[in-house]
C-alpha cells in the first residue's frame, strides 16, 4: 500500500509485520491519518507520518520499534561523544548521583559526555534576535521538535514560513563540540558525536533533516537501550566512586526541553507552551484561521510534558519533570552568580555558530491537497462528499481506514473500496448486490483469513450463542 | 479551461460571538484541500472571517455563500441588519459602530472593513439602511 514517492520519507518507526496483530489501536490513534489497516496488518503511509510515536505508546503488541544505530558504530572514531539531554538525568532514582551516571556513560566507551542543553543560552539569544527582526511574520513557531516541524508541513503548509529558522540546541551544541575539539587539533573526521534521544522523531531530525542538508551528528543512540547499559553498570558497582557529574547548566538550560521551558524566556512579546500533538493541532487549527491575535512566540511540543514525555524515555514523566525542576532550583542555590554558570561554555557572539546555526527553508509538503490540477481536486472533493454521505459515520474502523470521511478519501484515491464498509456490505446484501461469500472475501483482505477462519472458535463461539 | 464549479452556504447568527469562524475554517480546508496556495487561503480566510464577524457584531442574521472555479472564490455575505449609512466612512480605518459590549470581546476595533479590503482581490459592498447589507468578496487563486 505505500505510494511510490513514500521513499524519501525516513521514519524511525517501523513497524514488526511477524508481531503485528492487526489489531487497529495505531491506526485509530495516529493523529495524521497515516495507518491502514490491509491484510491483518499495519500499513504506514510514509508521506503522512510526522514521527510522533503516538502508534508505538498504544501497540499492545510491541511491533512498533524505533530503529537505532548499532551501539558499536562508536569505536569507528577515535574520539566518541555522548551527546546527553537534560531528560536522561531524570531517569534514575534519586539516589543515583549524576556524577555516576556520567561515569558509566564513560565506562561504556565514549571519551566525552556533554549535556545538550549547553547550547541553550546561547540559542535563546538567538531566538530573541530572531523575534525581534521578524515581527510580520507572527506568530513565530519554536523549531525544536522536529514532530511539530514535520506535523506542519504536512498539515498546516500555509504556517510552514512561521517556523524560526535556526538549529535546535542538540545542533548547537554538537558544533560547538566539534570546532573545539578539532580545535585542539583532533582530526574531524576522528570526532563521532552521538546524540542521546527521547524520541523517535529526533532520530528522523538527524536522518533525514528539513533545512539542512546533512546533520552535524554522527548517530543517534535510544535513551532507553542507554538507560539499561548504565543501570546495569550501576548495579554492579560495589561501592560508590565519587567522580563529578556533569558541568553546570544554568536553571533555564536544565528545563529547556520541558513544558514553558522555551516560551518562559522569549523577552518579546507574548509566548505560548503547548504540549501533546492534539493539544498542537487544535491549537493550530486555530493560528491557521487567524483567530489567535498577538501571540508572538509559540513554543509546540509534540508529547505530553514534553520530551520528558518521550516514547524512549523509561521514567515516568511527571517523576521527571519534578527531577530536573528540583536539579534546576539547586542549579541556581549554588554558581548562581558566576558569570560562566549564566551563559554556559558558549560565548554568547561565537562567529563560527552564528554564521552556523541558520536554517534553509520549512517547505511545505501538504497531505491534505486531493489533486496537483485543481479541477481535477474539485472532482475528487465532490466525490469524497458524495461516498461520505452513504457512510454511517460511526468511524469503526472495519474497513481498514481511521474513519469514514478518511474512507472516502481512500476510495476517491483508489486505495480502497467503498464495499470495505461494513454497513454498505449489509446494505447491498439484502439488496442481493452482494452475496456472503463475497463480504467474507472483503474482510479478509483487511484483516487476514485468520481472523476470519471459519473453522477457528467455531465451538466456543456456538457455546456462547 | 476546466468548468468544475463548487457552491456551498453557511448560516451565521447575529451575537452569536462563540460560535464564529466555523465558516472560515471549512473554507480554508477546502482551499487547502483544492491545493490553493497558502497566501492565497490566508486573505481569504482573513477576509472572511473579518466580514463574517462584522454579521456577528452588527446584524441579525446572515447568509454566506460560497462559489469556488477554477481560478477564483467568491464569497457572497448577505445579512439582515441596520444597513451602513455611509459606506465610504465604515472603510476608514479605525471608524466603528460597534457597542461597548462588543469591543470588550475583542471586537469592533474599526479595522474590520480596511482588513477586508488588504485582503481581497475585489471586495464590493452594498447596503440599504434598515434592511440589510451585501459584502461581496473575491479572490483569485492565480495571479
Amino acid at each position: 500500500m505505500e505510494r511510490k514517492t513514500d521513499n524519501q520519507f525516513h521514519h524511525a518507526l517501523k513497524f514488526r509485520e511477524d508481531l503485528c496483530i492487526g489489531c487497529s489501536h495505531c491506526m485509530n490513534i495516529c493523529p495524521t491519518e497515516a495507518i491502514r489497516v490491509s491484510h491483518g496488518k499495519a500499513q504506514l503511509h510514509a508521506n503522512r507520518c510526522v514521527d510522533c510515536g503516538e502508534c508505538y505508546r498504544v501497540c499492545p503488541v510491541g511491533a512498533i520499534i524505533v530503529e537505532q544505530d548499532d551501539f558499536e558504530n562508536i569505536y569507528k572514531y577515535n574520539t566518541r561523544v555522548a551527546l546527553i539531554p537534560s531528560v536522561f538525568s531524570g531517569q534514575f532514582p534519586d539516589s543515583v548521583s549524576s556524577g555516576e551516571i556520567l561515569s558509566a556513560v564513560h565506562e561504556l566507551g565514549f571519551t566525552h559526555v556533554i549535556e545538550v542543553e549547553e547550547g541553550v543560552e546561547f540559542l535563546n539569544d538567538r531566538f530573541n534576535e530572531y523575534i525581534r527582526e521578524n515581527q510580520a511574520k507572527k506568530p513565530l513557531i519554536s523549531p525544536f521538535c522536529p514532530a511539530v516541524v514535520r506535523l506542519i508541513q504536512v498539515k498546516f503548509p500555509t504556517l510552514a514560513g512561521n517556523i524560526i529558522l535556526l538549529k535546535a540546541p542538540v545542533d548547537v551544541t554538537a558544533l560547538h563540540t566539534r570546532k573545539e575539539l578539532t580545535d585542539q587539533g583532533i582530526a574531524s573526521e576522528d570526532i563521532g558525536i552521538f546524540y542521546v534521544t527521547p524520541c523517535a522523531a529526533k532520530i528522523v531530525a538527524v536522518k533525514s533533516p528539513v533545512g539542512e542538508e546533512k546533520s552535524v551528528i554522527d548517530g543517534v543512540i535510544n535513551m532507553n537501550y542507554l538507560y539499561n547499559k548504565i543501570f546495569k553498570i550501576l548495579r554492579q558497582k560495589k561501592e560508590k566512586s565519587e567522580v563529578t557529574g556533569f558541568s553546570h547548566l544554568s536553571e533555564k538550560s536544565i528545563c529547556w526541553s520541558l513544558t514553558h521551558g522555551e516560551s518562559g524566556h522569549m523577552t518579546q512579546g507574548r509566548s505560548l507552551a503547548i504540549d501533546e500533538i492534539n493539544n498542537v493541532i487544535e491549537f493550530l487549527e486555530k493560528v491557521e484561521n487567524e483567530e489567535i491575535d498577538g501571540i508572538d512566540f509559540l513554543e509546540l511540543r509534540a508529547c505530553d510534558e514534553s520530551c520528558a514525555g518521550g516514547i524512549l524515555c523509561p521514567g515516568n514523566r511527571f517523576m521527571t519533570v519534578d527531577k530536573l525542576r528540583k536539579r534546576a532550583v539547586k542549579s541556581g542555590d549554588s554558581k548562581g552568580n558566576t558569570p560562566e554558570s549564566k551563559t554556559g561554555k558558549i560565548s554568547m557572539n561565537d562567529p563560527f555558530l552564528l554564521e552556523n546555526i541558520p536554517l534553509g527553508p520549512v517547505l511545505p509538503r501538504s497531505i491534505i491537497k486531493l489533486d496537483d490540477n485543481m479541477s481535477e481536486a474539485m472532482i475528487k472533493m465532490k466525490r469524497i462528499y458524495e461516498l461520505n454521505r452513504v457512510l454511517p459515520q460511526v468511524d469503526c474502523g472495519i474497513c481498514g481506514s481511521p474513519t469514514c470521511k478518511a474512507l472516502s478519501e481512500d476510495v476517491v484515491q483508489n486505495q480502497a473500496s467503498i464495499k470495505q464498509c461494513i454497513f454498505v456490505q449489509k446494505i447491498l446484501e439484502q439488496n442481493d448486490k452482494m452475496d456472503m461469500q463475497e463480504s467474507i472475501q472483503i474482510m479478509k483482505s483487511i484483516w487476514s483469513d485468520n481472523k476470519l477462519d471459519q473453522n477457528s472458535l467455531k465451538d466456543e463461539i456456538n457455546e456462547i450463542n | 479551461m476546466s468548468s468544475e464549479k463548487m457552491h456551498f452556504e453557511y448560516r451565521v447568527e447575529g451575537g452569536n460571538f462563540s460560535e464564529a469562524g466555523y465558516p472560515s475554517s471549512q473554507v480554508k480546508k477546502t482551499l487547502k484541500q483544492l491545493n490553493v496556495e497558502g497566501n492565497v487561503i490566508k486573505r481569504t480566510v482573513v477576509a472572511l472571517y473579518e466580514a463574517e464577524v462584522n454579521i456577528v457584531a452588527h446584524a441579525y442574521r446572515g447568509v454566506i455563500a460560497v462559489d469556488i472555479d477554477t481560478e477564483k472564490i467568491i464569497i457572497t455575505l448577505t445579512d439582515e441588519g441596520p444597513g451602513i449609512a455611509d459606506i465610504k466612512k465604515a472603510m476608514e480605518i479605525g471608524y466603528s459602530t460597534a457597542t461597548p459590549e462588543v469591543r470588550e470581546m475583542g471586537f469592533g476595533a474599526g479595522m474590520g472593513l480596511s482588513n477586508m479590503n488588504t485582503n481581497a482581490d475585489k471586495l464590493s459592498i452594498t447596503s440599504e439602511v434598515g434592511t440589510g447589507t451585501i459584502v461581496e468578496i473575491m479572490n483569485y487563486f492565480h495571479k
